[in-house]
């Protein structure tokens, strides 16, 4: 079996990052694997390494060359090989239509893609990839599993967790739980990283079906109003006649 | 033209986010000068069907036969089916475990915009504009959907219920391509209020010292009526289960009012919860992050003040 997963190239969101009228200001902004794709990445060298049957693993990223540090850290971690579509990522639908190629022009059993994007938070490529490729999908997956040779595959439902078998390739979509923590790439990985395979494709064309027009920054919070350690009822209080929330 | 909306349901009976959703279609529908129609895959009973009967929607569609269990492909085509049929422009989900699995898919078949997690109206119609938080809560971007169709799905709790005209519920059959996924078996979870479906959450961090002391949280959540949630190192350490665990990798909330006892209040950890209406903060330390992200604060021992709060709510 081989696995493909998409990885995006984000800002770390967790340091300050600063927005003009429509968009992040990049200077000073420190660029990182979104955090879910490192975990899926993660998860695929586990399933590699456990003797599983995974014979290849593949990483595909839409974006600039700008992109491709993020590619490398993947191959680092120990993945065999990576695709760069040559152009921006300019909306999910654009991104999965991309992928779509990547996908197309491979021989994947299992796709993995984040639940979301730490910049665009789009919740949409990896169900849209599945819809172009009419590949069958799962979305909020915790577990990938390979049992005798068939997948299993854990999600997480609003009400409880179910186990779901699939046939044919199948493209998930992880969340927490997946694997526990990231992968740190050893220095052999880094050193070794630069001699694998990086192919740069070409973008095909497609629509832009959505865009962001203006960024507005949230309301500066009121600041908090404090009750002595003694004071629980007046807390109870406010809450329910001031903040109406009880 | 047209609003549909897809309701969820859950062991027989409609997620608790359908009223908010038919509303808030409804809405949408009126400022269109459209018609709302809304969808139901599954086996569910009519006074079920017949309870959501009052929410603006003209046609209610039942598709009992089938769908006993989500494939993300079957139940994406029956939906664009019922969406094409009805000349659907603007097609609303639910922003949840089910609807994040389908609207990517209903939104690249049917070649339409799709703007996941909105909690509020359109800005404007034409351009059709709307709001959504990105960069993880940081800021919101205005997205502009190019296309004729739509696909949104809505964030819980954002939007209030608002009764509507009643139509007909309309039984129908759909055939589709055979499922490729199968679920082999189903972990309920029984009697316990679900974090992302709960108004109230009452939240413990590593200043709750240990698993042993989890009962006073539990106490202060049954008395309000709220539900469990831990930071992460918690569930890590398993001092509780990986399912309450709250922030950036873990569980996105927006409930009215979020507790938080014991929690220093990592921008990780704020990720989760940025969308909730109140947040109250329980700490120790003065200093704590936390009290910049909260709306209400006491610094004080959580062994001791945790106590006085179940007290008083209990006497209220
Ligand atoms: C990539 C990444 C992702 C992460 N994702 C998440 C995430 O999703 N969710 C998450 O929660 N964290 C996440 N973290 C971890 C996060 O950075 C913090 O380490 C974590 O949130 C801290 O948990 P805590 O507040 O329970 O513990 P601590 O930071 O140890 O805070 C304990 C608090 O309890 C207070 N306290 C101690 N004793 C008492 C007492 N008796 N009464 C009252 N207060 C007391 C202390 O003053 C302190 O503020 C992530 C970290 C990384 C690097
Ligand atoms: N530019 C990109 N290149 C490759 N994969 C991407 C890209 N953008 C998003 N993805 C994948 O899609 C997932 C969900 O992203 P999003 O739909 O933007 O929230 C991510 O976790 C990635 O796996």
């Amino acid at each position: 079996m081989n696995i493909l997963v998409c990885v995006s190239n984000v800002p770390d969101t967790t340091t300050k990052v600063k927005f003009d009228g429509t968009a992040l200001q990049t200077e000073g902004v420190q660029w990182i694997v979104n955090p879910w794709d490192e975990l899926a990445v993660t998860r695929a060298l586990e399933l590699k390494e456990s003797g599983a049957g995974i014979e290849k693993i593949t990483v595909a990223s839409v974006g600039g060359v700008g992109v491709e540090p993020t590619i490398r850290k993947a191959l680092a971690m120990g993945v065999d090989d990576g695709f760069r579509v040559d152009a921006d990522a300019k909306d999910a639908f654009y991104t999965a239509t991309q992928l779509a190629e990547v996908v197309k022009a491979g021989n994947y059993d299992i796709i993995m893609t984040g639940f979301e994007s730490a910049d665009y938070n789009g919740i949409a490529v990896g169900a849209m990839l599945a819809e172009l490729v009419g590949y069958a999908s799962i979305g909020a997956v915790t577990g990938v599993n390979i049992d005798g040779g068939k997948l299993v595959i854990d999600r997480e439902v609003d009400g409880g967790k179910e186990v779901v078998s699939v046939e044919g390739p199948v493209i998930v979509s992880v969340q927490k739980g997946i694997a526990i923590d990231p992968r740190i790439p050893a220095m052999r990985g880094i050193m070794m990283a630069r001699r694998k395979p990086l192919t740069v494709m070409p973008a095909v064309d497609c629509d832009i079906l959505t865009e962001v027009v203006e960024i507005e920054l949230p309301q500066a919070k009121a600041a908090v109003k404090m009750f002595d350690a003694e004071d629980a009822q007046g807390l109870l209080d406010a809450l329910k006649n001031e903040a109406n929330v009880l | 033209m047209s609003v549909l909306v897809y309701l969820e349901n859950w062991d027989g009976k409609f997620k608790s986010v359908s009223q908010e959703l038919l509303s808030y279609g409804n809405k949408i529908a009126q400022d269109m000068g459209v018609k709302m129609n809304a969808i139901s895959l599954g086996n569910i009973a009519d006074d079920e069907l017949e309870s959501l009967n009052k929410f603006g929607a003209e046609k209610i569609f039942a598709v009992k036969n089938g769908f006993d269990n989500v494939d993300s492909a079957t139940y994406s085509e029956a939906i664009c089916k019922i969406a094409d049929e009805n000349g659907a422009t603007v097609v609303i989900l639910s922003q949840d475990n089910v609807g994040n699995a389908l609207a990517g898919r209903i939104a690249a078949s049917l070649k339409a915009g799709y703007v996941s997690a909105v909690t509020a109206l359109p800005i404007s119609y034409n351009p059709f504009v709307i709001k959504k938080k990105i960069y993880t809560n940081k800021v919101f971007g205005h997205v502009k959907i190019n296309s004729e169709k739509k696909v949104l799905t809505l964030a819980k709790n954002t939007f209030g219920i608002t009764e509507g005209a009643s139509g007909t519920v309309e039984n129908i059959d759909i055939t589709t391509a055979a499922a490729k996924t199968k679920v082999e078996s189903v972990d309920k979870v029984m009697g316990k209020l679900l974090l992302t479906d709960a108004e109230l959450v009452v939240s413990g961090g590593r200043g709750l010292k240990g698993p042993e002391n989890w009962g006073m949280i539990e106490e202060l959540a049954e008395v309000l009526g709220a539900a469990t949630g831990c930071s992460r190192p918690v569930s890590d350490d398993g001092w509780r289960p990986h399912t309450e665990h709250i922030g950036q990798t873990g569980k996105v909330i927006a409930p009215n009012l979020y507790i938080a006892v014991g929690i220093s209040g990592a921008i990780q950890h704020i990720g989760g919860i940025g969308s909730a209406k109140c947040i109250v903060a329980i700490n120790k330390d003065p200093d704590a992050p936390i009290f910049e992200a909260a709306d209400y604060g006491i610094v004080g021992d959580a062994f001791k003040v945790v106590p006085e709060l179940i007290k008083a709510a209990k006497q209220a």
